[in-house]
Formats: structure tokens, sequence, C-alpha cells
């Protein structure tokens, strides 16, 4: 433990770590010194001057260098300047004061420069209502304006950094914390200062405008309106909005979130949410959002959402009652026998897919992830264990990143990855491209798409590389699917198991396999026991299916047509989705906003989300929707309460034994405080009152045999001579159906896209931009040309999801 | 064309004054020496030494918003840089401003018809014993001259022009 | 009296190396690097009692022997950033004496183990750089600079960087941050630049004029440097006299000369023969020292002195102002500088400038009320010991003396 310093501030003792500043050690016993430029989360810079205090030292004899007594206590020297709070570190005998006269005169006189140049449109600002400058300013500021109102620096209030942030050039007190968290946390550079005094002004010269994943967190630590978002600029009033915690369902990391919402004449008089924001998880994704999380929750209130149950009549959906939905959608089931097939993605909580899963279990059915990576049941095996935290990794910690492009797959794991290598982990880069989480890495391995096994056996093999990660005292693997389907991303999971298993790297904290999934609940999928297939056409074909949050049709032409030759297909979504059109049954599921359950993330952690709104027309739960069906094929599933379905996995699911939702919905005190009264010391992210989740054990944990598949040689093929291999690759914004109908998105989704090396592109004749025509696998469409000098010649890139259905690497042609 | 391209021994030269791993610290003379032909700063330019140096494209623009010396516009080919600070202005500066536009014809600020002068008013260039002084930053970098009058000065100026006339 | 820093107004064409050479030039350097320690050279200049002459007069072998030696590579950074209106010294000695200022920078490379030096020069220098590079050329071909000098293993490369017009740059940390590539904005001290500096390493940053004192101390000794000045400011100062006066320019003189004998012996008196009004000895960021007594003219120019008439010698670079020049035009000129240089960093200078130039803009052309004068007061009092940098801080200085001392120039301009 750090050497641990004791001081006085306004008249009480505090004991903290050294290095403590003052303004956190205040924190620490409810002593709010005000701050603008400070955040607890970025480096010192004394930037705003609003934190100043009086401090005094205790005075020291020269020669003996014990404290000068004076009356039984140490004399105290107090400085003639005020100094910053945010600044100064904590010493021994230390004595602040952040309210003497002094203090209160120098706080004022800052407040009072701020107000010289800050317009006062409060009423129609966003942060009206929750603005540290608000609330300072009718706390302690002037009643009165000495600045002749009529010499303020009147600017551009309507300023677009980029398509999701706008900048009020007039608000902006030029405290540095947006550019300080772009540069220091998310590490995209990309606004900054132009000019300088009072002409200082941000602006952001990268295309496109404020190009970062990153970017709406600037405007929960904005401390006045200058930051705000496209999305919720002119929404509405904070005061009027009430908070829901969630968990964000946009990809395996599982951020909190705190969904904001109002009732809203626009929408019909309805509660709709507004605005998405974080809730506090130190473990998680601390007070930080990517704006995917943030932006791209619209999809649940689109226009789209089903609404009522229907059955297919003379070719036609029409209307019809639950009863006689399920019913005739469990009689196919129990007709098909053992041509029944379940297929749910990972979209749905931990209480439908055990459902679903029991289901399978006790029909003849078999149950089906739809995933394009495989390799759960090895992260459920050998962990990571319960305990294991990025937020605490530095030295003494390997981390390997394998055939994935975190910063567009899971951009929050990203952000922790680097700050964990920043603080001193060995970070090993292993992908067949760059990708940007090489700049923060010890070491980087570039191989050749098809080589990901090899490179990951070779971290066994004598080498710098290996040696850093053999003699680590922890080690974490994340692995994905950068250009690999399920037969390739298992081949890579079993390597890694292996490889962490040989080295007792499994069963512990910061210890064991990651799995940088597809969608938010693939692992808890896992962890009920689904099974993903490499060739799903085959076992849709001529089959009585149960599809659940799913929507192949749409995702692949070769899926569309192996469903057309289904003898039954029910549909089970939120929303309108190509698929629904061969449905024979449709069965309207309520949005993850509108009720409550689990979800397990990719570090297996269990969260618990919350109803925000109310159900959208006769929608129901998808766990009590199995139930209803399993009725009438006569099995016996909890229907009704969420909580006890997932009391009834605990008892089934070894992983989660012992758990249930009040143990989920726990929380414990983090640093730093944010989202009280002070809403300037860590921005408005909220507070964590409604759980932290928790992680699930690992079976190598509990001490079961593991038993780790034979590795292959290959995960998968190689380009040919004279043959351009197509690979597929994720991309943050793509056509998904839960980021589409966020119209805010469009610009960055972008067209469908493919990615060549610039000599492959120039022995075809393309060049950068140019639309070509892409065709493999009997799929064929339009794609604009990108360029990456850091891929082999040999391949294309395809991003996923983005209009060309690509499952797997296949040989393709451009043109 | 690229900077690198088009002066590899400058740009070599330059790079070769910082540690490898600060490169960044090139920021400042490759500024000046993307500012070189046109007298300001492009875009492109910006990208380019962006590239080079590793950073992004903001953090070059925040150099050049910072600095006077840099221009992200198109002024006169030479800035006539009149020092009127306060030692230079107890001497005469403000005067020495004033009738120099006048005779010019254009107000401080402003850049002469022919496109050749613009004339601006700086602060303090420490030569504050010599004034009325100017700098020109031009093609060639910056030069003093001191002890000037209007008279001297628009010797200079007619000098500038033929220079200009005979490069054309 | 020979000249210690202005040498070539005694020996011509001392910027020619085999001259500078011929007059004992490069012996301190060689002498010290194989035959003394580095801290021993350190010593030397404590012992001179030679303070900055940038215008903090901190005592310079102190701030060598700060140097971090837990921390390397270390680096010497000369301040060659000379903006302060009214300073023009340093521009001088690098034009016309310069291989005892890149002696004076060798010397203090060895004193604190660096290897690499930068002379950061103000933008506006570049006929000055070109000439400096083309002198560091010169050395390093004659083995004054370069690999395994003199047949030791000290090896040291001397390079220079351009600044590109900003004031605050002269702040030693906004340099090191411009050095870095970064926007020229000070940083928060402690720490110090001989704990974390350049590249976060340790660094000394020297003043011009304070690095070209280091030859000729090391070869004739402490004790000779600190028989000239006083017994608080030890030397000679290159005063830079400006303003009114009939024959302005550098005078290289013993600290402790008074400003009578500056102004009026070396300066030739005040313009068309008029009084004194006022001096700013530390160039804009001074305090106007009135003087309505023939006794403040008598004052030595020496730290402590200074002080004593209400001022604070700083850089040394004297602006005389008389009786035709009313201060609120003045504090007007020094606002409207201050307020273009401010960097913006913190709230209080970058507010505060901007507010006090608008107050001095409306009383300067006669829009003011009275009332506007005492605002213009509270607000540089509100501004001052509350700022990041120095620069904030002396912003204030000019206005807030020029208010107490000159009141009846501002109660004329409000009523008019």
């Amino acid at each position: 433990m750090s050497k641990q310093v004791t001081l006085t501030i306004d008249g009480k003792q505090v004991t903290v770590p050294e290095g403590t500043l003052v303004v956190d050690a205040a924190k620490m016993i409810g002593i709010d010194i005000p701050v603008f430029c400070h955040h607890p989360k970025l480096e010192p810079v004394g930037m705003c001057r609003m934190c100043l205090v009086e401090l005094g030292r205790p005075m020291r004899d020269r020669n003996t260098g014990q404290f000068v007594m004076e009356n039984g206590s140490p004399k105290i020297q107090f400085m003639p300047k005020l100094e910053t709070a945010c600044t100064t570190k904590v010493e021994d005998g230390l004595v602040v004061l952040t309210q003497s006269a002094k203090a209160t005169e120098g706080q004022k006189g800052t407040l009072e420069f701020l107000l010289t140049s800050h317009p006062l449109d409060c009423p129609i600002c966003d942060k009206g209502g929750e603005c540290p400058l608000q609330n300072l300013t009718m706390a302690h500021g002037p009643g009165k304006s000495r600045f002749i109102y009529d010499e303020k620096k009147h600017r551009d209030k309507m300023v677009p950094l980029g398509e999701l942030i706008y900048l009020d050039r007039e608000r902006c007190i030029q405290c540095a914390r947006c550019i300080r968290f772009q540069s220091e946390i998310a590490g995209d550079s990309v606004i900054g200062f132009d000019e300088r005094g009072r002409s200082t002004q941000i602006v952001s010269f990268s295309d496109p405008g404020f190009d970062s994943v990153f970017s709406g967190n600037t405007s929960d630590i904005c401390p006045v309106g200058a930051l705000t978002t496209a999305d919720f600029r002119f929404g509405a009033r904070p005061w009027e909005l009430e908070a829901q915690a969630s968990i964000c369902t946009q990809c395996p990391v599982g951020c909190n979130t705190t969904l904001n919402t109002r009732r809203e004449a626009k929408a019909g008089g309805k509660i709709v949410v507004k605005r998405v924001m974080p809730r506090q998880n130190e473990e998680v994704n601390e007070i930080w959002l990517c704006d995917k999380g943030r932006f791209a929750y619209h999809y649940a209130e689109g226009k789209a959402r089903l609404t009522k149950p229907q059955v297919r009549k003379d070719g036609k959906l029409t209307r019809a009652s639950w009863e006689a939905a399920t019913k005739l959608a469990a009689e196919n089931f129990l007709k098909a026998k053992k041509n029944f097939v379940i297929l749910a993605s990972g979209r749905l909580s931990n209480e439908d897919l055990f459902n679903l899963k029991t289901l399978s279990e006790h029909s003849e059915g078999k149950a089906y992830l739809y995933s394009h990576m495989a390799g759960g049941e090895l992260t459920s095996l050998v962990g990571v264990g319960e305990g294991t935290n990025f937020g605490k990794m530095g030295a003494g910690t390997t981390i390997v990143v394998v055939a994935s492009n975190l910063y567009e797959e899971a951009p929050i794991w990203y952000l922790r990855v680097k700050q964990a290598a920043e603080r001193g982990a060995n970070l090993i880069v292993m992908n067949a491209r760059e990708t940007k989480l090489d700049k923060y890495a010890s070491f980087v391995v570039r191989y050749a798409y098809g080589d990901e096994v090899k490179t990951v056996n070779d971290l066994s093999k004598k080498s710098k590389i290996s040696d850093s990660f053999l003699k680590s005292e922890n080690a974490v693997i994340l692995y994905g699917s950068d250009g690999l389907g399920v037969s390739g991303s298992a081949a890579v999971a079993s390597a890694c198991a292996k490889l962490l298993h040989d080295n007792d790297s499994v069963g512990k904290p910061n210890n064991g396999l990651i799995g940088v999934w597809g969608r938010a609940n693939d692992q808890g999928a896992w962890e009920m026991g689904f099974e993903v297939e490499e060739d799903l056409a085959k076992v849709l074909k001529g089959k009585a299916v149960y599809i659940v949050g799913a929507d192949p049709v749409a995702d692949d032409p070769k899926l569309a047509k192996a469903l057309e030759g289904a003898e039954f297909v029910a549909v089970q979504d939120v929303m309108e989705t190509a698929t629904i059109e061969i449905a024979n049954v449709v069965l309207p599921a309520q949005a993850f906003t509108e009720r409550e359950g689990t979800l397990t993330s990719g570090e297996r952690r269990v969260q618990r989300f919350y109803p925000a709104v109310p159900v959208t027309g006769d929608a129901k739960a998808d766990f009590a929707i199995t139930s209803q069906i399993a009725r009438h094929m006569a099995v016996v599933l909890e229907g009704t309460s969420v909580s006890a379905v997932f009391d009834i996995l605990a008892e089934s699911v070894k992983s989660f034994e012992g758990l249930n939702y009040d143990k989920l919905a726990e929380v414990k005190p983090q640093w730093p405080i944010v989202g009280r009264g002070d809403l300037y010391y860590g921005g408005t992210t909220y507070e964590n009152a409604q759980g932290m989740g928790v992680q699930l054990s690992a079976a190598a944990a509990r001490g079961e045999k593991l038993s780790i598949p034979r590795v292959q040689k290959e995960a998968a093929p190689r380009p040919k001579e004279n043959e351009l291999l197509a690979v597929p690759v994720t991309k943050l914004y793509d056509r998904g159906t839960t980021v589409r109908p966020a119209e805010l998105l469009h610009e960055r989704i972008g067209d469908a896209s493919v990615v060549l090396h610039p000599d492959a592109a120039k022995e075809l004749g393309v060049e950068a931009g140019q639309t070509v025509n892409v065709s493999f696998n009997g799929v064929s469409g339009e794609a604009v040309v990108k360029l990456d000098d850091t891929i082999s010649v040999g391949v294309a890139l395809i991003p996923r999801s983005m209009g060309l259905a690509i499952r797997e690497p296949v040989a393709v042609k451009v043109k | 064309m690229s900077l690198a391209n088009k002066y590899p021994k400058e740009v070599k030269q330059i790079l070769s004054k910082y540690p490898p791993e600060h490169k960044r610290s090139a920021v400042m003379p490759l500024l000046y020496l993307a500012q070189r032909e046109e007298g300001y700063v492009t875009k492109t330019a910006m990208q380019d030494i962006a590239k080079m140096l590793e950073i992004t494209e903001t953090d070059v623009a925040a150099i050049v918003g910072f600095y006077t010396l840099y221009h992200d516009e198109k002024a006169g080919k030479y800035r006539m840089q009149v020092c009127t600070d306060l030692p230079c202005a107890l001497r005469g500066a403000d005067q020495f401003i004033e009738s120099l536009c006048g005779n010019l014809g254009i107000k401080v600020g402003e850049t002469t018809e022919d496109g050749l002068i613009t004339v601006e008013g700086v602060m303090c260039l420490a030569g504050c014993d010599k004034a009325p002084m100017f700098q020109v930053q031009g093609p060639d970098g910056i030069k003093y001259h001191e002890n000037m009058t209007v008279d001297k000065t628009m010797e200079l100026i007619a000098a500038l022009k033929k220079t200009a006339g005979e490069a054309k | 009296m020979a000249h210690v820093l202005l040498r070539h107004r005694d020996i011509p064409d001392i910027n020619k190396l085999e001259v500078y050479k011929k007059n004992g030039g490069f012996d301190a350097f060689k002498n010290a690097v194989t035959k003394m320690k580095p801290n021993e050279v350190t010593d030397v200049v404590k012992n001179s009692g030679l303070r900055g002459r940038g215008g903090a007069g901190f005592p310079t072998g102190m701030k060598w022997a700060f140097i971090d030696n837990k921390n390397w590579p270390h680096y010497v950074v000369a301040n060659a950033d000379e903006s302060e209106p009214g300073t023009f010294k340093d521009r001088e000695i690098m034009e016309s004496n310069p291989f005892q200022f890149l002696e004076g920078v060798a010397i203090a490379s060895y004193a604190v183990g660096a290897t690499a030096a930068y002379v950061y020069l103000r933008g506006e220098f570049w006929q000055v750089v070109a000439f400096l590079d083309e002198k560091i050329a010169e050395m390093e071909e004659a083995g004054y600079l370069g690999k395994d000098l003199f047949g030791t293993d000290y090896s040291l490369k001397i390079y220079t960087h351009l600044g590109a017009g900003a004031y605050i740059c002269g702040e030693e940390t906004a340099m090191l941050e411009s050095m870095e590539g970064k926007r020229g904005q000070p940083r928060v001290r402690p720490p110090f630049p001989p704990s974390y500096g350049l590249y976060g390493k340790p660094t000394i940053v020297n003043n011009v004029e304070t690095l070209t004192n280091v030859p000729l101390i090391l070869a004739n000794g402490a004790d000779w440097y600190k028989k000239m000045g006083t017994a608080d400011s030890a030397g000679v100062k290159v005063f830079s006299l400006s303003g009114r006066v009939r024959k302005p320019g550098n005078y290289e003189l013993p600290f402790g000369t008074t400003f009578r004998e500056l102004i009026y012996t070396h300066g030739g008196g005040v313009q068309d023969s008029h009084k004194v009004k006022a001096i700013m000895p530390a160039g804009a960021s001074s305090s106007l020292i009135l003087v309505d007594d023939d006794k403040v003219l008598d004052t030595p120019m020496d730290y402590a002195s200074v002080r004593t008439i209400g001022g604070d010698l700083g850089s040394a670079s004297v602006i005389v102002v008389d009786e035709t020049v009313s201060i609120d035009w003045l504090i007007n000129k020094t606002m409207h500088f201050f307020k273009h240089e401010s960097c913006g960093k913190c709230t209080t200078c970058r507010e505060g400038t901007y507010w006090m130039s608008h107050l001095t803009e409306r009383i300067h052309e006669g829009h003011g009320k009275p009332a506007d004068v005492d605002l213009l007061l509270n607000v540089a009092k509100q501004m001052q010991g509350k700022c990041l940098c120095a620069l904030g801080e002396f912003s204030t200085m000019a206005v807030v003396t020029g208010i107490e001392r000159f009141r009846e120039d501002f109660d004329k301009a409000v009523k008019a």
C-alpha cells in the first residue's frame, strides 16, 4: 500500500494516499471545491483557476526537520498567494481552507472573469439544470455584471464539430476537458484549440469532423453547454427527465447506462427515451460510452416495431391472438420432432436464452446461436476469472489481442486495454492489418489472414515476444473474428485456450480468454449451452424453425433460400424484418427498454437492465413468449416472473450458481465520486445505484476437469495464386437492425466497401473511392474501394452487415 | 507534391534535429517550409505534415492558429510588419505606419492592389532602439529594416516591386 | 572598462572564429571538459553570484545544481525568445558576439551532462538563426562541437529552433511545450524543468545573456566576476535603453550604476530636453516608477535597490517616459500587447487582459467614466496572485502602478 498522508481541510482531518490531489482529498470527505478544468480522470492542468484555496504548511525547524510547535500543535505558515487545489498534492500537516474569506474572494473572482464572456442564454441552453457554471453562479456569483454587456464577445453558436457534436463558441469556457479527454483517454486527438488568448476556440480538422467513436463523452464532461449532442440538442430540459438503469445492447462490453425518459407530445403523449447516458461502473465502462451505444438506441422506438401476433393465412400475415399464434407454432414444432430447430441471437437476455435452450432440451429440437463466431464453450471453461478488471491491469499483466479490431468491435475495451498498456501492461497486438491499438502495443505481430493459429501457437515458442507473455504474472487474451468465420474463430479460440491453460493463466482474476462477440449476450448463450453451426443453410432447410432475435433472410441470400425451403418458420422479434416475409407465425417481442432481464458480457459479468418505457402494443418479453409456446408443447417453463426464470437458471447452469437478482443489484463505493450535486466534478454521468453485476465463475476456477479440443493447424484458407480472397471484418457503424434506424449515424455507416491493398487495386485497375462490382458465393453487389497497405495483396476485406453477405473467407471477384 | 518530395534535403535536415521518438518537434520548422511558396499554409500541407509526424491534422492546425507568423490565408507577397508597441510608439511608430499606409493608399491590415504588400501592425520585434522599424515576411523568410523613414520604405517597396516583376 | 558581454565593441570581428579563438575563445570550454568535473564547473558559477538575466534573477549555479541526476538524458535550452517590449540585448549578443554565447551554452551543457542543447529563438530572428547556424557549423568543423570533444568521451550538439511569434514562449515551460511541437502554453509548476523539462527530461533553461557570462567567469574566476556589481547583484548587465531618450541602445554596465548615469551619461538625456516622468525598468511588464524627485534617478540599478522605489529590475529593459506622455495612453498600449499575447490557458489572464483592454481603450479614447478607472484598478488587483504564469501577473503591473501613481492622467482622460 502506498504511504498515507494526513492533512486538514476546513478543520476536518483526512488521511489519503500520498500523491492524492487536494481537490480529490476534499471530495473524499464531502467537501466540494468548485472546479471546471479539473476532472478526476484527466491529468491536472490548473487552467481555470476556479479551485483556488488557501494553503498553510507546518513550519519545520531548519536544523531538526521537526515541526515547530505552538500551543501543542504545529505552527502553520500560510502562503501569500492562493493556490489551485487541483494541482497541489497532499502533504503531511497541510492545512487547506476552501471557504476562508480569501479563498472565497479568489473563487468569486474567477467566476466573474468566466462570466464576462459567457452568454446569458441559460433558458434555452441544453445544459441548463445540470450546468456547473449555472449552479456555481447561482450559489456564489455576482448579482450584477460589472462587464458592459455590449462588449461581450459574440461568436458562432451552432458550429458542428462533426455531425454528432455541436459547439456553441459563446458558451465555451476553454477548460479543455474535451480536448484532453480526446487526447489522453480516447487517443483520438481530433479536436483542438485554434488561435489563442480570448480568441481561443475549439476546432476539428479531421475528416469526418470529430472523427472519434468516443465523441459523446465530451458533452458529459463539458462543464457548460458548449458541447451538445445532435441527438439531445434542444430535446428536453434535464429536470423533466426520468432516469432508468440499463445495459447497452450494442456489443459484448456491457456498458452500464442510464436511459433518460420523458412523456412527449411529439410521441403522442407516450414516454420515450430522450438520451442514453453512461452509468458509472469502474469495472466495466468507468464513466464512458461509445457513440454507437449513445446514439443507436433509436431502433427500439422505431416505426417498424411489431405490435401484434400474426399468422399467415392465404399467403398473407393476419392478426391473431397470442393463444392462436403460439399454439400454431407449438403444433408445428411438435410435429417436426427432430426437425425442430431454434435459431436465437445474442440480442436476447439470459432468461430468454435459458427458456429457449430448455425448450430444445425438453423437445427433440436443436438450439443454435446465430453468430458468425465460435469458441464460446472455451471462454466459459477457462474464464476470464472472477475479479478480472481491465481498470486494475498494469505492469505484470500481458494482454493479447488477436484477430480483432477492438476500436471498431468493442470501443470501450479498446479504451480500457489502451489505458492498461499506458499503465505498464504488456500489450501484444496480433492482427492481419494495422489497427488503432498498435500504437500502444509493446509488440505488434502482423500475420497473413489464415495464419492466426500459427501466430498464437508461436507464443509458446522461444522469442522475445513469447518471453514477455510466458513470464507475465497474469495473461488475458481477447480474440475476435477479423477475417474469420465460424470454423476459423473456433480454431483460434482453441489455440488461445490451450496456450492459456498450458501457461496456468486460467481460473484466476485478470487471466483467461475473452471473446469479442458480435452481440451483447453471445456469452450468455454459450453459458446456456448454445452451439454455432458453420453451415446454417443445411440445418435450416426443410425444418420447422423458431427464429428469435435474428434476421437471416436480410443477412444472407443463402440463408434466405434455405428458409424458403423450410417446413415452418416462426419469427419472434422486436421489429419488422425481412425474415417475417417468409414467416408462418410472427411473435412481437418487447424491446430491452420495455422490460427487465440480465445480460452476460464478454467479460462474463451478469448485469441487470430495467424497464424504462411502456410496452409497445401487445408485445411480450421473449422468455414469456417461449414459455407460452412451451406450454402448448406440454413443457412447463416459467413465463411470468423474469427473476424466477433467473432463479431456475441459477440452479441449472453451474457458472450461475448462487446468483440472484438481489446480488446483481449490489453496488460498492466507487472512485471517482460522480453524479451527486456537484456536477462540475465528474460530469453528468450517472451514479450507479442499481447494481454493478457479478462475474461468473469459470469452470477452471471451480476445479472442473478441462478438456480443450485439439487445435487445428490453420485457422482459415489463405489466398491462392491469382485469386482474391474476401475476408469478413467488423465495422462499428454497420447496417445492422439495431444501428440503421438511428438516422444520426447514417453518414458514419456510409456505403458498402471493399478494402484492397494498393497493389491489388492497381492490378485490378481500380482506384480508391471508385464503385466496383463485388461477387462471391453467388452474392453480388456494389462496393466502394478503400485502400490499406498493411494487408496482404491477395485479400479483400468485406465489412459484415454492410449489404454484402459474408460469413467466412471466400474467393471473390472485383470488377 | 508532398513537402518531403519538394524539399527532401530540408525535411531531412529538420527531422535530424530532434530525437526520432519526438519528431513532433519538427512541426514548427516544417510549417515554415510549407509556407515558403504561397505565404500561407494550405490544408493539404497540414495533412502532409500531420502524416509525416504521426499527429493529427487538428494538432497541426492548433499550432498554425497559435503562432502569429503562420498564416492560413493568402495575403500580399510581402507582409510588412511594423512594430507599434510601446517603445517604438514612444519614437513615432504610430505616425510612421499611418503615413506609410497613406502613401500606399491602404489601411493597416490591407494589401496593395498589386498583391505585393500587406501592412500589419505587430508587437515588439526587439528593435526598440532603432524605431521606426519593421520586418518583412516574404518568400525568403523574415528580414529586419530599422531606423526607417517613410521615404526609405517607399524605396524598399519599389525595389521589391522590381524584383517581383523580374521574377515574373 | 573592457566589455564582458558586448566584447565586439572592443574587439572587431570577434564574430569570426579565428578572432574569437585568438582572444582566448573556447579555452574555458576546453579547460572545463578536459580538466574539471561537471560539478566543479557548477560550483564556479555558483560562487560567481551570477543570476539569471531573463528577468527572474534566479541564481544560475543553483539552478544547474538542481538537475535531476537520476533521470537521463539531460538537455540545455538557451532562451533566445527575447520578446519583452524594450528588450533587445540578446539579439545584439548573438549577432555580434555569437561564439561567446555558444561557448556558454557548451559549458552549461557540460556542467549538467547534456549532450544536446537547443537555442530557442523567437521566430522573428530569422536572420539571426541563419547566422548562428553558420557559427555552429564552424564550431563543429573546428572540433568544438561534435563527438568526443578534446579527446574525451564528452560529445555535444547544439541545434537552433525557431519560434513563430508568441511572447509567452519566453516563459520557460511554454518554451519547452513549443519545442515539443505543441501550443506554447505554460505548464503548471512544480515540477520545474531541472527535474521535468524538454520531453519530460531534466532540462536547464538559461537566458542568452546569462550564458554569455559563463566563459569569462570560468576563464577569470568567480571572484573576478563577483567584484563587479553589488553584493546582491554580482557582475555586469546589458541595459537596453529605449523610449524618449536621445541615444537609445544597449549599454553594458556594472550592476549598481544609477538610472541617471544610464539615461544622461550614456543615453544622452531625454529627447527635446524634457523631464523624465516615469521609468519602466523591465519593459512592458514593469511597474511604472514615478520620477517626481531627483533621488529616484540616483537609485542604483540592482535587484534590491530598484525594489525600494517601487519596481523590479527584471530584464533591465529601461523604457524612459517623459512628461509629454499620458499614462492612460501608455497602459492602453501595454494592455493591447498583453491581450494579444495572452496564451488563453488560464481564465484569469485570458479574461482579465481582455476586460482590462476594453477599459483602457474606453478610458483612453475618452468614452470612460471615473468609475471605469476604479473598475480597471479593481480588475487588475483581482487578477493578481491568481494567474497560472507570470504573463498575467505582469500585465497588471503597469495598470496598478499607473493608476495609483499617475491618477491625474486618468482623471483628465475620463473628464475630457
